[in-house]
């Protein structure tokens, strides 16, 4: 990769009474590129993206985005600034229509009177915005934009989401393990549509614990252990079971990695 | 709400004494007695708890007042019971919510030498109570059933009667004002114990009100449904009388109607001032209390218990009807006398 | 497919309709029906109206189905229709408002206090007692949202302290309808009504249809109303998705308080007088009407129309069988039935997604 990292963080540190989730943890992203994040479970990957997409506020260390110190208290401030996240648990309203969801939190209200007056919302400027926005992903099979979320099948859903980051995320999207409750044809679905979100010029931090999926996808990987970066590899030059090595701790990783 | 049951029983209550017990020497040992009432936010209760307390301080009895949060929450007034056994009270007042269950909280008290006064409300049996003082509710019906009948003279045979009743259930109030107003009217009751049995075609139906405006509004709606032509209406009390001429007055109705109704509330006096009810039946919760802190004191000092008015199963605390149009042959006081003795 | 897995290779030749969204093309008229009810969740009680009318109306005959007695039933369920519109609202964010007829009464009892002990001139106690409904609204928002409170809870609590408050402050004394007519009529102006042939509509009823209306285009048009429905479904996810949850509930519960205070006036013009012992079942009564009206007690589900139509089933029926002449205990019962199937029918139409 070249020119400079998009966000960055140095020296992050987040205590939980004696358990040090973040010990001194680093990051780099660089524009138009998937990072994968991968790490054993309580490598501490989780609170590590908690912290750069606002849900958590770290106890030390500096987060800059585009060359900015940053500091997120909340997962709002952290949207404001154009982090986009897709949680493990969608954050989608189910019983909300497909448009209504897209727009939650920030949704477009009528020019004029109406609007100003009666805060009338402008349901078809957000029914084309998220006709066209799925589109452009390639998700316009769904035939009718304001059916309810939930009579939507779990990959139709992750493409929701998705659609819904990639909309509005300005900057970088977050996906958190967006194929784990998915088959596989629903998973390959989601792939190629980080693919496309990527090829539109947002880069994309995907925490997996697939790494055929990982490998895929990813243009670097960020290995976490004990709390901090131990190595950051390129999939065409590291084997996947290596990389399983290294984010155990049954191989030390290579000199140059932290370099990449 | 109104509550305030009486209930003819025949059974007549022993007044043998027992002089053995809580006969203590009339030392200057202090009397305290308790006061149990239903709610206490009813006026009907405030007022009860006004003429007690007023009492007590008078003949230097201690009085302590407790009160079911709802009309119906008998375990406050079991629980009440037990404090004032454990208090070593020397009697008890107690209106209550639950007339049977209540029972054999009221022995433990008995049987701990404690004087149990069943005010407004009689006991089921009646005996379970040292004595009761209360309004004759039947008495009560009786008097505005005439009135009514005498008031519209020849054309009451052609009357169009509708009852506002308090509850489904039918308490014992309920059933004696009702049955109490169809006999002083004139209309075969069948069996006096149960309101809705009756043939009588001036009857236009019953209805139930909760006793309180918006129910007495409802079911005045909802018969001047069934018949338009009503136009004497009996009401469980006066607040839910205030709701029914509101439905009448919503058809232009209001002056055709004869409205009666028990209590005796001042609310419910100034309403027969205004013309808003005919006549009222009026009771007296504050001489109820007061005389049961008299017959307490009383019994504390000789051991004596109160006796029911002859020819009844409980001392009857009055009643009289309040009108300001008396009908010949009932007899009645002027609104301004019902003012002076009215409550709530 | 460029970079898929080995195992992967299979999946060129095999049916790709998984990922597209398909339009469930097959379904039975059930199914049809279990949709169409998962989009206007007030249909089912509308159509239950509609048969009730129309079974009571060939079994009492004129007395029922005639526009005064239609209108009377408008009438009757007035009250419950704005409580049962505050309600709706909380029920909306998965919370429940036990505290609504405490708020009504107790702004009622000082709207009259403030008139007829303080000599306030009318339109500013009436502003008085608006402030309390919403001051209490706002507590019970407050200790929900900030103190994380369950509702149930809060409610149960307030519901006792507003009535008891109610009953200390007002000494329990009614204020009588001649004394309010002849000094403060404007109490009274829900009462007042106009006529259209026999029909008769009261202000109050007018005042139930417009708040349902406003609060259906609120709930419906507005980024506030998608909020208090996002936050029924979920709230976790609708924090995440940008919606100030804590902000929002608080602005549910104050709103709510404002409603049941604007009842507390309209209560005022429907019994004439001021009286601290009315509306003592109105929190049974409007959660009654939100749930026969379809709307989910679990939150996020339902349509304010569907429970104006439950209360007015409730009112129907409570006149219906007082004109057919049974006990007033058969309306219990059936009202019973209709709350149990309200919510099976509830839980089926949820089905629809599994």
């Amino acid at each position: 990769m070249t020119g400079e990292p998009l966000l960055t963080a140095r020296g992050l540190v987040k205590r939980y009474g004696r358990v040090t989730a973040l010990d001194n943890a680093d990051f780099d992203l660089m524009p138009n590129e998937i990072l994968a994040v991968i790490g054993d479970n309580g490598a501490g990957k989780s609170t590590l993206i908690k912290a750069i997409s606002g849900a958590i506020t770290p106890d030390e260390g500096t987060i800059k985005l585009m060359g900015q110190d940053v500091r997120f208290t909340s997962p709002l401030e952290a949207r404001a600034a154009g982090i986009e996240t897709v949680y493990q648990n969608l954050a989608l309203s189910p019983a909300l229509s497909i448009a209504d969801n897209m727009f939650l939190g920030r949704e477009i209200r009528k020019k004029g009177p109406l609007g100003q007056w009666f805060r009338m919302l402008d349901r078809n400027a957000m029914r084309t915005v998220a006709r066209q926005k799925l589109s452009e992903l390639g998700l316009m099979t769904i035939q009718n934009i304001d059916q309810a979320v939930e009579t939507l099948s779990g990959g139709q859903r992750q493409g929701v989401a998705v659609a819904r980051a990639a909309a509005f995320g300005s900057r970088v999207v977050i996906l958190d393990e967006p194929t784990a409750a998915l088959g596989v044809k629903e998973s390959r679905r989601v792939l190629e549509l980080m693919l496309d979100v990527k090829r539109r010029g947002l880069p994309i931090v995907l925490i997996s614990h697939n790494m055929p999926h990982v490998f895929e996808v990813a243009d670097r990987i960020h290995i976490h252990r004990l709390g901090k970066r131990i190595a950051v590899v390129r999939p065409k030059e590291i084997s996947m079971s290596d990389a399983v090595a290294i984010m155990t701790g049954a191989m030390k990783p290579p000199e140059h990695s932290l370099a990449a | 709400m109104t509550s305030f049951n009486s209930r003819l029983k025949t059974a007549l209550f022993g007044c043998a004494a027992l002089i053995a017990l809580g006969a203590a020497p009339a030392m200057a040992q202090e009397v305290s007695a308790c006061l149990i009432t239903k709610t206490d936010t009813n006026p009907f209760f405030v007022k009860m708890k006004e003429g007690a307390t007023a009492k007590a301080g008078e003949l230097g009895v201690t009085l302590k007042a407790y009160a079911g949060k709802i009309d119906g929450d008998s375990e406050s007034q079991v629980a009440a019971i037990e404090s004032c056994i454990a208090d070593g009270a020397k009697g008890i007042l107690l209106t209550a919510s639950d007339t049977k269950g209540i029972v054999p909280a009221v022995k433990k008290a008995r049987d701990a030498g404690i004087l149990v006064i069943a005010l407004d409300t009689p006991l089921e049996p009646a005996d379970a109570a040292d004595a009761t003082f209360a309004t004759d509710n039947l008495l009560a019906g009786k008097l505005i059933g005439e009135w009514a009948a005498k008031t519209l003279g020849d054309s009451a045979k052609d009357a169009k009667i509708a009852f506002l009743n308090l509850t489904p259930s039918q308490p014992t109030v309920d059933v004696l004002r009702n049955q109490g107003f169809m006999m002083g009217f004139g209309i075969d009751t069948k069996d006096a114990n149960v309101i809705g049995d009756e043939d009588d075609a001036r009857i236009v139906g019953h209805d139930v009100t909760n006793g309180n405006e918006e129910g007495g509004r409802k079911a005045m709606e909802n018969l001047l449904q069934k018949d338009p032509g009503v136009n004497v209406v009996h009401t469980i009390n006066e607040p839910a009388a205030a709701g029914a001429y509101e439905a009448l007055k919503a058809v232009g109705m209001e002056k055709n109607v004869l409205i009666v109704s028990v209590d005796g509330g001042c609310p419910g006096v100034k309403n027969v001032e205004a013309g808003v009810i005919g006549a009222t039946s009026q009771q007296y919760p504050l001489l109820m209390a007061a005389l049961g802190i008299e017959a307490i004191k009383k019994f504390a000092e000789t051991g004596e218990k109160p006796a029911p008015t002859e020819g009844k199963a409980f001392f009857d605390t009055g009643v009289s009807l309040v009108t300001d149009k008396p009908a010949e042959g009932v007899q009645s006081i002027s609104v301004k006398e019902g003012m002076d003795k009215c409550w709530g | 497919m460029s970079g898929a897995q080995e195992f992967e290779k299979v999946l060129d030749q095999s049916d790709t309709s998984v990922a597209s969204f398909d339009h469930h093309s097959e379904r039975t008229w059930i199914q049809s029906a279990q949709h169409y009810l998962h989009g206007n969740p007030a249909a089912v009680p509308l159509i239950v109206l509609i048969l009730s009318i129309a079974g009571f109306g060939l079994i009492v005959g004129d007395k029922f189905f005639s526009a005064f007695s239609l209108t009377l039933i408008l009438q009757q369920v007035a009250i419950v229709g704005i409580v049962g519109a505050a309600q709706t609202l909380v029920i909306l964010t998965a919370g429940i408002d036990l505290s609504v007829g405490a708020i009504m009464v107790l702004s009622s009892v000082v709207m009259g206090k403030f008139v007829f002990h303080y000599g306030v001139p009318v339109p500013l106690a009436i502003l008085c007692g608006l402030a309390v409904g919403t001051l209490c609204g706002f507590i019970n928002g407050f200790l929900v949202a900030r103190i994380k409170l369950p509702p149930f809870i809060v409610t149960l609590g307030t519901w006792q302290i507003f009535l008891a408050a109610n009953f200390l402050y007002s000494a329990n004394e009614t204020v009588r309808a001649q004394d309010i007519e002849a000094t403060a009529p404007l109490l009274q102006f829900f009462g007042s009504n106009f006529r259209i042939g026999t029909a008769v509509f009261t202000f109050g009823v007018i005042a139930m249809v417009l708040l349902v209306a406003l609060l259906w285009y609120v709930l419906n048009h507005t980024a506030w109303g998608r909020h208090v429905y996002a936050i029924g479904d979920d709230p976790d996810a609708a924090e995440l998705s940008g919606v100030r949850t804590e902000r929002m509930l608080i602005s549910v519960y104050t709103l709510s308080g404002l409603i049941c205070a604007l009842a507390g006036w309209a209560l005022i013009g429907r019994i004439g007088s001021v009286s601290p012992t009315a509306g003592q079942f109105a929190n049974i009564e409007s959660i009654t009407a939100v749930v026969i009206g379809g709307i989910s007690l679990f939150g996020g589900r339902g349509s304010i129309m569907g429970m104006m139509f439950g209360a007015l089933i409730v009112g129907v029926f409570s006149l219906g069988l007082r004109l057919v002449g049974t006990d007033p205990q058969w309306t219990y019962l059936l009202i019973g039935v209709l709350i149990i199937a309200a919510v099976a029918i509830d839980q089926w139409i949820r089905k629809v997604s599994k």
